[in-house]
């Protein structure tokens, strides 16, 4: 039973938004959860977070960045195409309650899970602060859709091509001391990125959340290639995260397990490339 | 051949040279051609009393299969075993028969030869059917009750066949994108071909049960929900929860859990990699801990895959091995190195996270405990270091907690299985479970005997057909 493809585009270079059809998944889904997908017979299975979900219109939203193979060939489909296999919703949902005041930060490719989540949390009557950044402007995306989600929006961009010069961590900083009460930050995006995030909440005992993104296989606890290590305590982010608090998450060693197929992974875009020519 | 000239013995099945075979994915096992077959099965004493069905988990009809091999109708003897067992290709070749059938056959044990090769027949029946079509199964009008099957492994599948069977609706959901469990993410290739998983799998599709992949329960919908849906559910999510050792450096790049590397190997096949895109380390030097059949598994999966160097470390001695003795003899044919008596200290690594090695102390056996088993002491003073680049863990499994965890109403037991009394009842009405989620590890066959008594006392729990 594959999984078809309602709708696709990229919304700036090099990440795509697709909307695709998954009933059950779509009415179950919550903000934080994700999906496991395999293009086809010879695909890798890879996470997607569910970015947005429509049970009446029976699809998920998933936005993903063009980094290596299987997300290049995900790029190259088009709606009415379809997806051999796509798991979901796996995770745990992100904790939505009425916790006061909430900054939800997204970096990246991040903007996309951290929508979601800003959007609950609104609902459920908290005051938002989103902070969202990119490296540059043309890069950027969901703005409109995070300015809806929440109560303030803060724009960062690497280059000063949009909003503040410089990173989502120097509004965190700001807002914080800005002496607001700041009763739980929410990050997600690059691990560097939210290894920042916790570095700045850390001296000010500001509760944060981040959303770990390890290398997975199965989605169900069943294989440990997720083990990240919080609190000096190995977990399998796939069932129980992927949020951890982020003061207690080696990061170091989820990036070095990150680059743990990086010779392969090269290997599979050139195998790709060498083939190309006689399609 | 021999068989003729030696009655006594059976005839040797032909297998791929350990020199070829380490180095590729095919099956290792060539199986039984017609001739070895019919003479094997003439050796059967067609016993009045034979022990061998009562030594089968599922009761096949044994001399009745074998009878029919040695008047040469192969067909006749493809229906016997289907009658009984769902999955005969796929017992022939991974059951431990050597314990079950063929431990308590007449032959071997009055010594007057070997027992009855009742698993290589088994596996020359299936196969033979597979190679000539299989029959479409005829099927009894529909009962209109319907059956929630949750896992599609061998005990899942065997639920499944059986109370499509008997008329009922049959649907399963499986979490992983194929159907197989074990059978299709652990076993690899060269033991258990996957096409042939794939044709049984066929088969039970057309006794008309629909499987729903990429179902995950617990997630996608509750047992809760099930039950709204369906008249009962039938559980049978194995033990598929890794376990490590808990000492130093298990998250270090190269280390892996058995369930994953094997997963990688075989459902992903990361051994045509980059055809297929799903990636696994090839160590040069691989160390294995454990010594079951999944070690066995993995340390081979290791040697086909290039590692010059596969070692086995295991904290017991050669008799203890739990690996049936025909893959310890494979292994060890193959070159693989083994190193009893040692147990894992802690992993190295280098300053960029990457295994180097694996420091082991030496053990002993002490006197056994009452449990009957050899506790393993460690001898002091004998730490010492085998480098590595990949080390697998295969020490075990517990069952995933995703059902239980979101089913209150359903008892579980220590280390997470599921209670359930002889014929797979819960402590849920209308839920029902058997195979490893309430065993713990064990067998293909003892799971697909579990499949089969929980789907007649589901038959009898949902009374056989609607009444109007
Ligand atoms: C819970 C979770 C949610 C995610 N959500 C999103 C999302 O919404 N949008 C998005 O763009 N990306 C997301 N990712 C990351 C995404 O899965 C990877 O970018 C993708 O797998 C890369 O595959 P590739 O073949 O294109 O690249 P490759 O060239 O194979 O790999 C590039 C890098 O991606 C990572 N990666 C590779 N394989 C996997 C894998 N099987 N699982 C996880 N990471 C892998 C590694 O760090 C690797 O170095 C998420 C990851 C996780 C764990
Ligand atoms: C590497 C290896 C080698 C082995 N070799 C042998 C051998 O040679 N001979 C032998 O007899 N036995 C062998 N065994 C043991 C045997 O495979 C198992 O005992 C048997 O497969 C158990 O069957 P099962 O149906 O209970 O579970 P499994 O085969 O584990 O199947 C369970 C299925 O349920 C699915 N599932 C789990 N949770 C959910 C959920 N929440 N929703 C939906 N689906 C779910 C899983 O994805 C899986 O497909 C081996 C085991 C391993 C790991
Ligand atoms: S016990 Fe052995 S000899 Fe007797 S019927 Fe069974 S297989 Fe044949
Ligand atoms: S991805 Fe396999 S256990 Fe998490």
């Amino acid at each position: 039973m594959p999984f078809t493809i309602r709708e696709k585009q990229e919304l700036v270079p090099t990440i795509h938004q697709m909307d695709v059809a998954a009933p059950l998944v779509a009415e179950k889904a919550m903000p934080g959860q994700f999906v496991i997908l395999r293009i086809d017979e010879c695909g890798e299975r890879i996470p997607l977070t569910i970015a947005d979900f429509d049970a009446a219109d029976k699809t998920v939203t998933l936005i993903f960045q063009e980094i290596g193979k299987t997300t290049r060939q995900l790029a190259s489909l088009d709606a009415g195409d379809s997806i051999a296999d796509l798991a979901g919703p796996l995770g745990r949902a992100s904790a939505i309650e009425r916790f006061g005041t909430v900054v939800c930060v997204g970096g990246g490719v991040g903007i996309a899970p951290i929508f979601p989540i800003a959007r609950g949390l609104m609902e459920a009557g908290n005051r938002v602060i989103s902070i969202i950044g990119a490296r540059s402007a043309d890069i950027l995306f969901w703005e409109e859709r995070m300015e809806e989600a929440s109560s303030k929006l803060y724009v960062t961009t690497d280059d000063g091509t949009k909003g503040h010069h410089g990173f989502v961590t120097d509004i965190v900083q700001n807002v914080i001391e800005s002496g607001e009460r700041i009763d739980r930050v929410i990050a997600i995006g690059p691990p560097v990125m939210m290894r920042a995030v916790a570095g700045v909440t850390k001296p000010f005992g500001v509760k944060t959340v981040v959303s770990l993104n390890p290398i997975m296989v199965d989605g169900t606890g069943m294989c440990g290639a997720c083990r990240v290590l919080v609190g000096g305590v190995t977990k399998f982010a796939c069932v129980d995260g992927p949020e951890f608090d982020a003061h207690e998450v080696d990061f170091t060693l989820l990036m070095s397990r990150l680059a743990m197929y990086l010779p392969e992974e090269k290997e599979a875009l050139d195998y790709e490339a060498a083939a190309e020519p006689t399609i | 051949m021999t068989t003729e000239s030696k009655p006594e013995k059976r005839p040797e099945m032909a297998k791929q040279l350990p020199s070829e075979r380490r180095s590729n994915f095919e099956e290792v096992a060539l199986g039984y051609n017609r001739h070895e077959a019919v003479a094997e099965a003439k050796r059967c004493l067609d016993c009045k009393k034979p022990p061998c069905i009562k030594g089968c988990p599922v009761g096949v009809d044994i001399p009745r299969f074998i009878r029919q091999i040695a008047e040469e109708d192969f067909d006749s003897a493809a229906l016997t075993l289907k009658s009984t067992n769902s999955l005969p290709a796929i017992c022939g070749r991974v059951c431990p028969q050597e314990t079950q059938c063929e431990a308590v056959c007449v032959l071997g044990k009055s010594g007057k030869g070997d027992p009855i090769a009742i698993g290589g027949l088994e596996r020359f029946v299936a196969d033979y059917e597979m190679e000539s079509g299989v029959a479409a199964p005829d099927l009894p009008a529909p009962t209109g009750r319907r059956v929630a099957v949750v896992g599609a492994g061998p005990a899942g599948l065997t639920a499944a066949a059986e109370l499509a069977k008997m008329g009922h609706a049959v649907t399963v959901f499986e979490s992983l994108h194929a159907a197989g469990g074990v059978l299709v993410y652990g076993i690899p290739e060269f033991r258990l071909p996957k096409s042939i998983v794939a044709a049984e799998v066929d088969f039970i599709r057309r006794l008309g049960v629909d499987m729903l992949l990429n179902s995950v329960i617990g997630k996608i919908s509750t047992v809760d929900e099930l039950l709204f849906r369906y008249d009962a559910v039938f559980l049978g999510t194995g033990a598929g929860l890794p376990s490590f050792l808990g000492i130093d450096g298990e998250n270090l790049n190269g280390v892996y859990s058995a369930n994953e590397f094997l997963t990688r190997v075989n459902l992903m096949k990361a051994y045509l990699f980059p055809e297929f895109d799903t990636p696994v380390k090839k160590g040069r030097r691989t160390i294995v801990v454990g010594g079951g059949n999944v070690a066995m598994d993995a340390a081979r999966c290791a040697l086909r895959l290039g590692a010059g160097e596969v070692t086995i470390v295991y904290r017991r001695g050669e008799d203890e091995l739990p690996a049936r003795v025909e893959e310890v003899l494979n292994a060890k044919e193959e070159g693989i190195i083994f190193r009893l008596l040692t147990n894992p200290i802690r992993i190295l690594g280098d300053e960029n996270n990457w295994v180097t090695g694996m420091e082991c102390i030496n053990m002993e056996l002490c006197e056994p405990d009452e449990s009957g088993r050899c506790r393993p002491v460690p001898v002091p003073e004998t730490e010492h270091t085998i480098p590595a680049d990949v080390v697998i863990i295969a020490i075990g499994t517990s069952p995933n907690p995703l059902v239980s965890m979101t089913t209150p109403d359903l008892e579980t037991a220590r280390y997470g299985t599921i209670m359930a009394d002889e014929t797979g009842a819960t402590s849920k009405p209308g839920v029902f479970a058997g195979g490893d989620i309430v065993t713990g590890s064990a067998t293909v066959i003892s799971a697909m005997g579990a499949g089969k008594v929980a789907a007649k006392a589901i038959d009898e729990y949902i009374g056989g057909a609607v009444r109007l």
